[in-house]
């Protein structure tokens, strides 16, 4: 695991969350999406397609199922991307 | 103890807070008489049925009463078995000969309903290494049957072409693919770009799967669909439908060409392991079929119906869900929760019914109140229904 600090993918993926985070989260690896950000499922749509599109990736609903806090979403991209 | 209801609890909440203002329950309407495809007497009261999903009137269809009192008579009350028991009697065979005509198609398969259809289809066609992309306002049964198999499932924004070829690119090219998608979609009456999508599906390599559960009937010159209208009947691997809609009564089908469609009958879980339909349902529903084929003039009623209310609620000042009328189903937005509820009990006290769709079954969090019209309707029912709303938009200040 990287420190996210110097991490230049989680800084990206901060990038995209930030037009989602309606109540100004402060965002960490453990930022959870859904009790921190408080997004809904369509909130969560929106922001998968942001990301699907940034990194030219699939992020699968089964995997999306797995995905808690944002540094699991950092390691499902690292790895998507191959 | 966990009580197992508690997940529950915010739900009952929301409910008691809206039913505490005195507000009626939308959701436990009781229809006491029913005397046409377009009128019901509700709570004592004779009302205007504007929230059906009865769009060729065939409810009532003097033929398609006496199919199924015939085949009341002649076979009884039920089947008490399975399609693949002893479930299968004459009428399903004749209800399933009855679609392929309606569809042109070579293979039909009826089911109990039309969740079912989806369920059985979607869950046992696409398996653990294949992928299934979905429009994210797909219906609940399409949802249902994805979780029910074991695909990765790929949902993508809205009737967006690019989006769905972009998500098909990413995919590894020897993977096995299904596109589902709707003809018509139910909460705001829109229909999909079935041309272009259908199109970069085959070229991606992947087999289409249309629902086209609102526009059977109605949409495309002999009521086949969206995939009639725009012309790629020929290049769709798999239609569902259902007999609860247009048809009249109740039960679910997929129709297809692919050669090898009979072994489902095997394999496809929601269709084995239950009970077939009642004799008198497929014989209402193989009279309705074939009728429906010959069903030009009415399907012309029901577009000048539902022009005349698009425009009329329009011109009124409300908010629908369509610039356009693409459908039978004519979707006014609410602001928000409590005033469409108001905005569907006014209604119901001027005496007409409509649906109230909310989250999560409706887009974008939206309040809708949602209006399908009937080819039954006569264009004096649709003048009143526009008084009323009228009356009933001005009492609750939604206009």
């Amino acid at each position: 695991m990287t420190d996210h600090a110097s991490d230049p993918l989680f800084a990206e993926i901060k990038e995209e969350i930030e037009p989602f985070n309606a109540k100004g989260v402060e965002v960490t690896r453990e930022t959870s999406f859904q009790k921190d950000l408080e997004w809904d499922s369509l909130t969560v749509m929106d922001f998968v397609a942001a990301i699907e599109d940034r990194f030219d990736i699939i992020i699968t609903m089964n995997m999306q199922a797995e995905i808690e806090t944002v540094g699991q979403l950092v390691d499902a991209v690292t790895k998507l991307r191959g | 103890m966990t009580d197992l209801f508690s997940k529950f609890d915010a739900l009952i909440q929301q409910r008691e807070t809206l039913l505490s203002t005195g507000q009626r329950d939308p959701f436990s309407l009781v229809m006491e008489e029913v005397k046409s495809p377009t009128v019901a007497v509700v709570n004592g009261k004779e009302t205007i049925l504007l929230g059906t999903y009865n769009y060729m009137g065939m409810t009532f269809d003097p033929d398609v009463i006496a199919a199924g009192k015939k085949a009341l008579d002649d076979f009884g009350t039920g089947t008490t078995g399975s399609r693949v028991l002893n479930g299968t009697y004459q009428g399903h065979r004749e209800c399933e000969d009855a679609l392929k005509e309606f569809y042109g198609f070579d293979h039909a398969m009826v089911f109990s309903t039309g969740y079912q259809a989806n369920l059985g289809i979607i869950s046992t066609i696409a398996g653990k290494d294949d992928y299934v992309l979905l429009d994210i306002d797909s219906h609940a049964s399409i949802y249902d049957g994805c979780a029910m198999g074991n695909a990765q499932i790929v949902p993508f924004r809205h009737n967006d072409i690019e989006a769905l070829e972009k998500r098909l690119k990413r995919l590894p090219e020897e993977a096995g693919k299904l596109v589902i998608l709707e003809g018509v979609y139910s909460m705001l009456g829109d229909v999909a770009p079935l041309k272009e999508m259908v199109r970069i599906s085959k070229e991606a390599g992947a087999m289409v799967l249309v629902d086209e559960a609102h526009s059977m009937g109605f949409i495309g010159e002999h009521g086949r669909g969206v995939a009639e209208e725009q012309g790629v009947m020929d290049d769709v691997d798999f239609i569902i439908g259902t007999f609860s809609k247009s048809v009249g009564t109740v039960g679910g089908f997929c129709v297809s060409n692919h050669p090898k469609f009979e072994v489902m009958r095997l394999v496809c879980r929601p269709y084995v392991f239950t009970a077939s339909l009642p004799p008198s349902v497929v014989a209402t529903a193989a009279t309705s079929i074939r009728k429906l084929m010959h069903g030009s003039e009415k399907r012309a009623h029901l577009w000048e119906n539902s022009r005349k209310l698009h425009a009329g609620l329009k011109a009124l000042g409300f908010t629908i869900g369509t610039d356009e009328p693409q459908s039978a189903i004519i979707a006014v937005i609410m602001p928000d929760l409590e005033g469409g509820a108001k905005m569907w009990e006014s209604l119901l006290n001027e005496g007409l019914y409509v649906n109230l769709a909310r989250p999560p079954a409706t887009p974008a969090n939206m309040t809708l109140l949602r209006c399908s019209l009937c080819a039954e309707h006569t264009s004096e029912q649709v003048d009143e229904i526009l008084g009323m709303f009228e009356r009933a938009g001005k009492a609750t200040g939604i206009i």
